[in-house]
């Protein structure tokens, strides 16, 4: 019964060769792949999961469009792996972290809120993994991945608009308003209230300076049963504008609660909870007349570079393929393929995740959300699409988005004039 | 007069809150069985609400002749099927399999209905009003709820105290071998005291959707109240129970009052002095 015995020395060598292996394997797999692997990381089941909804019917009609593409002159395999981040932050790092080490991803994208941008982009950013996310407001995923102006990041790239965006827009409704310049503010205790809601770096400055006075009673907790306060605080102090960024349920609450209470502001410009049509839908008649921010809209015009097909026609062929009403969130689930397959297109070399970065930071591409081009602006690695101020209107039982105010891209068409509340 | 409003809007709000955790109520004071798919039960209950409005056209508070018979019938077959197989193994059991229930109902909502909010129309009962004195006005919505939380309440305590199902489940809640004994079907008895919550979660649920916008992940959010009111009131006690809601409502609404930050602490703190003074509630049946 000799035992065997293995020599420290030999031990220590043994563990660091095995240790050093995967990443031996990785880079040789990564290198001599056939096809181009792009992994997407989106919320498809979950809270969050009407973001990602039309992200397959996207992808459907891009197929044959991505199909064509070649690289340099020579035909390229793009290779679609999609994962869902369960809305759930550490899941998201996980299927990230899964297609960087076991599917050898060449290109990470990533979309909705910064629950799901942020874990992904940081995994790519760990990995030296080129990623492109978008559909989240700047400041949340650059300042909230503790980004430093001066520094940016090395491997992640985001397009998308910023809270500087959302209060040019909505001060630019509220202006052609001619009502009282006193705007209640409800602001939950989550990171967008507290970003929306902070004096610094919030509305409270700029809205000051446009001279409207803010009345803000404080954070309430999300899921909130009873807006009595502030609706006292907002009758008070003769409140005619209301904002806030909200999730639906709460808006709801506070809507009826209003009309119980007998408060009738004339604007009220609300994030997040007005952006889907079919919460609109739920209020009915109370829905008419309520604005919020675009992110996008069928009258935006512009037209993918991948397929050509226009921002009208892609919500009608969405509209008639689902029997729903578009959604903002198509154009971006269009346009981060769109930039994704113009990278693969110039990249010089496509086994070099370095030549793939420098394809990603000299793209300079007319999307369907607009041109994207990363200069630098408002800092390193993030470039802005055009945001303007819309309003819902009904008619025939049909909720449609037009938009009012576009005083920072007056690119994008007006389509009507802003109607008080009644 | 803002103050005196905080609490009448406070005192309806638990209404709401008392219909949430009446059901939970009923179902530990009878198995000793904590629901922690209750939550979402009620918005399940919402969805089929939606689903039989859309299909027949009903007002949504006369949906409920359809949807709390479907809900009886399905907490009836839920109980028989899965529930009564976790019971007396423990604590652990039952708390896991309806945490189960919880993430199978979140995901198969999501499934059928997907991810968008929905919500019930109740065209002016939602919005119209009465001023009970200048700067309290009560909305008609709430007032119907606070009124239905009391009816709920006082059905189920006349269930309870006047009939023979009700003398079954005080008999299998104070001890299920004896009641055994007597020739009492325990798992029936279990069966139909589910049955009965689920009914009470139906009409819950069809106020939830009028009230505001649901999704299939609300359910866990709407729990916690519900809980904080059965142990104020104290466990097994209905009353107990609306008086629970009551004071967690008064509480969170005066404390949104000094500052809506505080709102939802106000509400734990009431709750945290309750158990602090009173480890058993306010007004405890059950030892």
């Amino acid at each position: 019964m000799g035992k065997h015995y293995i020599s420290r020395r030999a031990f220590v060598k043994s563990a660091g060769a095995s240790l050093a292996a995967p990443a031996l394997l990785s880079s040789r797999a990564r290198a001599a792949g056939g096809a181009f692997k792009i992994g997407l990381v989106a919320p498809f089941t979950g809270p969050l999961a009407a973001f990602g909804e039309a992200q397959d019917w996207i992808l459907a009609g891009v197929k044959d469009a991505i199909a064509k593409t070649g690289n340099n002159g020579k035909p390229v395999k793009i290779e679609f792996i999609i994962k869902d981040s369960q809305s759930n932050p550490n899941r998201a790092a996980e299927v990230a972290g899964e297609l960087i080490n076991k599917d050898q991803v060449n290109l990470l994208l990533t979309k909705d809120t910064p629950d799901t941008t942020n874990p992904v982009s940081d995994q790519a950013e760990l990995a030296g993994i080129p990623c492109i996310s978008t559909n989240c407001p700047w400041q949340p995923w650059f300042f909230g991945r503790k980004g430093d102006p001066a520094k940016g990041f090395d491997w992640t790239y985001h397009f998308f608009w910023g809270l500087e965006d959302i209060i040019g827009s909505y001060v630019g409704i509220w202006d052609q308003s001619g009502v009282q310049k006193v705007v209640g503010g409800l602001f939950p205790n989550d990171a967008d209230g507290n970003a929306w809601g902070d004096p610094k770096l919030g509305l409270p400055g700029p809205l000051a300076a446009a001279g409207y006075k803010l009345i803000d009673p404080g954070r309430y907790q999300p899921l909130n049963n009873d807006f009595t306060a502030q609706i006292a605080a907002f009758k008070k102090a003769g409140v005619e504008i209301v904002t806030g960024v909200m999730i639906p349920p709460d808006f709801a609450t506070f809507w009826s609660q209003a009309a119980q209470q007998g408060f009738k502001p004339k604007v009220v410009t609300v994030g997040k909870a007005l952006l889907f049509p079919t919460t609109l839908d739920s209020f009915g008649e109370r829905g008419d007349g309520l604005t919020t921010e675009v992110w996008w809209a069928p009258s935006y015009p512009y037209k993918s570079s991948l397929t050509g097909v226009s921002a009208a026609d892609l919500c009608s062929s969405y509209e008639k393929a689902s029997g729903k009403t578009w959604t903002a969130t198509l154009g971006f689930s269009h346009a981060i393929l769109e930039v994704a397959v113009d990278v693969v297109k110039r990249a010089k070399n496509l086994n070099d995740p370095k030549s793939i970065l420098d394809a990603i930071a000299a793209t300079d591409l007319q999307t369907i959300v607009g041109p994207i081009k990363w200069t630098g602006k408002p800092v390193k690695n993030v470039c802005k699409t055009p945001l303007a101020g819309g309003q819902w209107t009904r008619k025939n039982g049909k909720f449609d988005l037009v938009i009012v105010a576009d005083p920072l891209s007056p690119q994008i068409p007006i389509g009507g004039k802003l109607k008080l509340l009644g | 007069m803002t103050w005196i409003n905080a609490v009448v809007q406070g005192v309806l709000i638990g209404g709401l809150y008392a219909m949430f955790a009446a059901g939970l109520s009923l179902i530990f004071g009878v198995m000793r069985l904590v629901n922690i798919g209750h939550g979402d039960l009620i918005v399940a209950a919402s969805y089929l609400a939606w689903a039989v409005v859309h299909a027949t056209g009903l007002h949504p508070l006369t949906s409920l002749v359809i949807v709390a018979p479907l809900a009886a019938a399905f907490g009836y077959a839920l109980q028989l099927g899965v529930l009564n197989h976790t019971l007396g193994k423990g604590i652990l059991p039952p708390l896991l399999v309806t945490f189960g229930l919880s993430v199978i109902l979140q995901n198969g909502m999501l499934l059928i209905f997907t991810a968008d909010t929905r919500k019930l129309d109740a065209g002016a009962l939602e919005t119209g009003s009465f001023a009970l004195s200048p700067g309290v006005d009560i909305g008609y919505l709430p007032l119907l709820m606070f009124a239905t939380a009391l009816v709920v309440i006082a059905a189920l305590q006349f269930l309870f105290y006047s009939t023979s199902l009700g003398r079954e489940f005080r008999a299998v809640s104070d001890d299920r071998e004896v009641a055994a004994l007597m020739g009492i079907d325990d798992r029936r008895v279990y069966a139909s005291a589910m049955a009965l919550s689920l009914a009470v979660v139906a009409v819950a649920g069809v106020f939830l959707a009028i009230r505001s916008n649901f999704d299939p992940f609300m359910g866990p959010g709407r729990l916690i109240f519900g809980f904080e009111a059965v142990i104020i009131g104290g466990l097994g006690n209905l009353w107990g129970t609306l008086a629970g809601g009551v004071i967690l409502g008064v509480a969170q609404g005066v404390g949104a009052e000094i500052n809506p930050g505080w709102q939802v602490l106000a509400g734990h703190i009431a709750f945290f002095l309750v158990l602090a003074v009173r480890p058993r509630g306010l007004f405890p049946r059950i030892s």
